[in-house]
């Protein structure tokens, strides 16, 4: 192959003026056809947490129900569930904890005189540094703009890795689409408007959707006003499920 | 003239270079999915697909919109911060039809019903009210002495 010199500079800056142009000119192509939602919804606007007060929860299974029932969540798994704990006496170091079908029907009576025992709602705990987010190798699962940590299940690979990085076991691998699945505080009902399946079928509102952005919001009260938990909090999380009368056997 | 004997070489890697940078821009464009990186390390627009899903539960607002008369009733009550659909279960289809009338859901079970939350068991907290319900009600439906809208007794 034979170039001058004359040659070789004008091919050159052919090509270096010529790639980041078509680059751009892919991308604008791109963007424009985007959507960026245009309703009503502000995700800049909202910042989503749940509060759940221990003392309250009936053991009732509605949530788990409810849960089960808007997100077709696959039998034998649970995006939210409750456990039900039974602790012997202080000091106890292994406190028995059962969850029969997730608590989905309620739970049989375990009448253990002297025992403590209460019922703990669970779920995802949308944390705001998630680590399970940071262990996902392509960007399938995220923290949204608005606090919600989701997955896009046509991006996940099924690789595991988020369900053992889950310190709450939050997570699980959907037996059809072999995609992780998990709570997704009703993204869809809260942007419309909706408080999530499990707070609207909570009879005794132990659980509440909160949105810490909106300053008329009870749960600046309820934080202000009571001794909350988050659950595990030397792992950093920042987890945004704030326990109110949790015991410190909970984990 | 020229730099330094066979300096064309280096002409020859350079070429050769930018060819690769432009592959891979050109390549990269069609890996990466559209809209990746729109808010964060993530596609865009998979948000929008998750906030298709449809609803189930219409939410209690909804309900109370058309049925008045038991919102106000339940309203009353020590059931007040029990959602309809936390009885009646699911009822979007109903409620956000056209037709309700068409949709009409069915009754709930009141006996399993209302000892799903009220069965004696001794992890609910102390002062939930709960009964045995078979010794309760001696097998008699829960709503012929309770009115699930309004569940004191003679309300
Ligand atoms: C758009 C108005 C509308 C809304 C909203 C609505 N309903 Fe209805 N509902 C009706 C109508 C009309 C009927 C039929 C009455 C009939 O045919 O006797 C009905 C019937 C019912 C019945 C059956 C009554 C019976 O006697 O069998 C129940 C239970 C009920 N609705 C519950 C609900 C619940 C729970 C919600 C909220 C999720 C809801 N409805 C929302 C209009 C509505
Ligand atoms: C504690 C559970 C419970 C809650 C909460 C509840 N219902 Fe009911 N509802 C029932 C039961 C049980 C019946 C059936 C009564 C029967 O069999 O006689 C019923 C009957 C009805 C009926 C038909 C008969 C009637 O009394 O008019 C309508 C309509 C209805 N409910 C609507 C609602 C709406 C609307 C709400 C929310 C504002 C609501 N219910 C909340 C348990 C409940
Ligand atoms: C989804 C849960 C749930 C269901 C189902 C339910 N209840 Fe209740 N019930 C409650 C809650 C919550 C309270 C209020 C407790 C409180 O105030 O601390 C309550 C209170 C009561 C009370 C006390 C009322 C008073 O004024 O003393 C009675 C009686 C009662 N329910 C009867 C019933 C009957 C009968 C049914 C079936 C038709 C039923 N409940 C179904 C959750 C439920
Ligand atoms: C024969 C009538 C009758 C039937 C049937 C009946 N109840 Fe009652 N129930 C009462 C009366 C009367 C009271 C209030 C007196 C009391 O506090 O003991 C009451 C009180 C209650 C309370 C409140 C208890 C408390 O500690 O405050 C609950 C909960 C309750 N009933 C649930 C039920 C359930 C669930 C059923 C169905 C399995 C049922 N009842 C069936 C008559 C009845």
């Amino acid at each position: 192959m034979s170039l001058t010199r004359r040659e070789l500079i004008e091919k050159a800056t052919k090509f270096i003026l010529l790639t980041p142009a078509a680059a751009a000119a892919l991308e604008a192509l791109d963007s424009g056809s985007i959507d960026t939602m245009p309703d009503k919804y502000k995700q800049a606007e909202h910042w989503w947490a749940m509060t759940i007060d221990v003392e309250k929860c009936i053991g009732c299974g509605a949530c788990v129900q409810a849960c089960a029932k808007e997100n077709q969540v696959p039998d034998g798994h649970y995006r939210t569930w409750v456990e039900r704990y039974v602790i012997d006496g202080y000091g106890d170091e292994q406190p028995e904890v059962d969850s029969p079908d997730g608590g989905m029907h309620g739970f049989p009576d375990k009448n253990r005189p002297g025992a403590k025992t209460f019922f703990v709602p669970k779920l995802c705990n949308h944390c705001a540094t998630s680590p399970c987010v940071q262990v996902c190798p392509v960007g399938a699962t995220f923290e949204s703009p608005d606090g919600v940590v989701l997955v896009d299940e046509s991006y996940c690979l099924g690789c595991r890795y988020c369900v053992q990085a889950c310190p709450y076991g939050c997570r699980y691998i959907h037996p059809e689409k072999q995609t992780v699945d998990k709570c997704t505080l009703c993204y869809h009902r809260i942007t419309k408007g909706l408080t999530t399946a499990c707070c609207e079928v909570c009879p005794t509102q132990a659980r509440v959707l909160a949105d810490l952005k909106n300053p008329n919001d009870p749960v600046h009260e309820f934080l202000r006003n009571n001794a909350v938990q988050v659950l595990k909090p030397h792992m950093a999380t920042h987890s945004k499920v704030y326990y109110r009368n949790l015991d410190g056997a909970v984990r | 003239m020229r730099w330094f004997r066979d300096a064309g070489h280096l002409g020859r890697v350079a070429l050769l270079l930018l060819l690769g940078v432009g592959l891979f821009v050109v390549a990269r464009h069609f890996a990466v999915p559209r809209g990746f990186g729109q808010y964060g390390h993530y596609r865009g627009p998979v948000l929008k697909e998750i906030r298709a899903h449809p609803v189930s539960y219409a939410g209690r607002e909804v309900c109370e919109g058309c049925h008045s008369d038991v919102a106000e009733k339940l309203a009353g009550g020590r059931h007040k911060t029990v959602g309809c659909e936390s009885c009646h279960g699911a009822q979007a289809a109903h409620a956000n039809s056209d037709d309700p009338g068409a949709h009409k859901p069915p009754l709930p079970n009141a006996l399993a019903l209302c000892a799903r939350c009220h069965q004696q068991n001794h992890s609910k907290p102390k002062n939930f009210p709960q009964v045995d319900a078979m010794e309760h009600s001696g097998g008699e439906k829960c709503t012929s002495c309770h009115n699930p809208h309004q569940p004191k007794p003679g309300a």
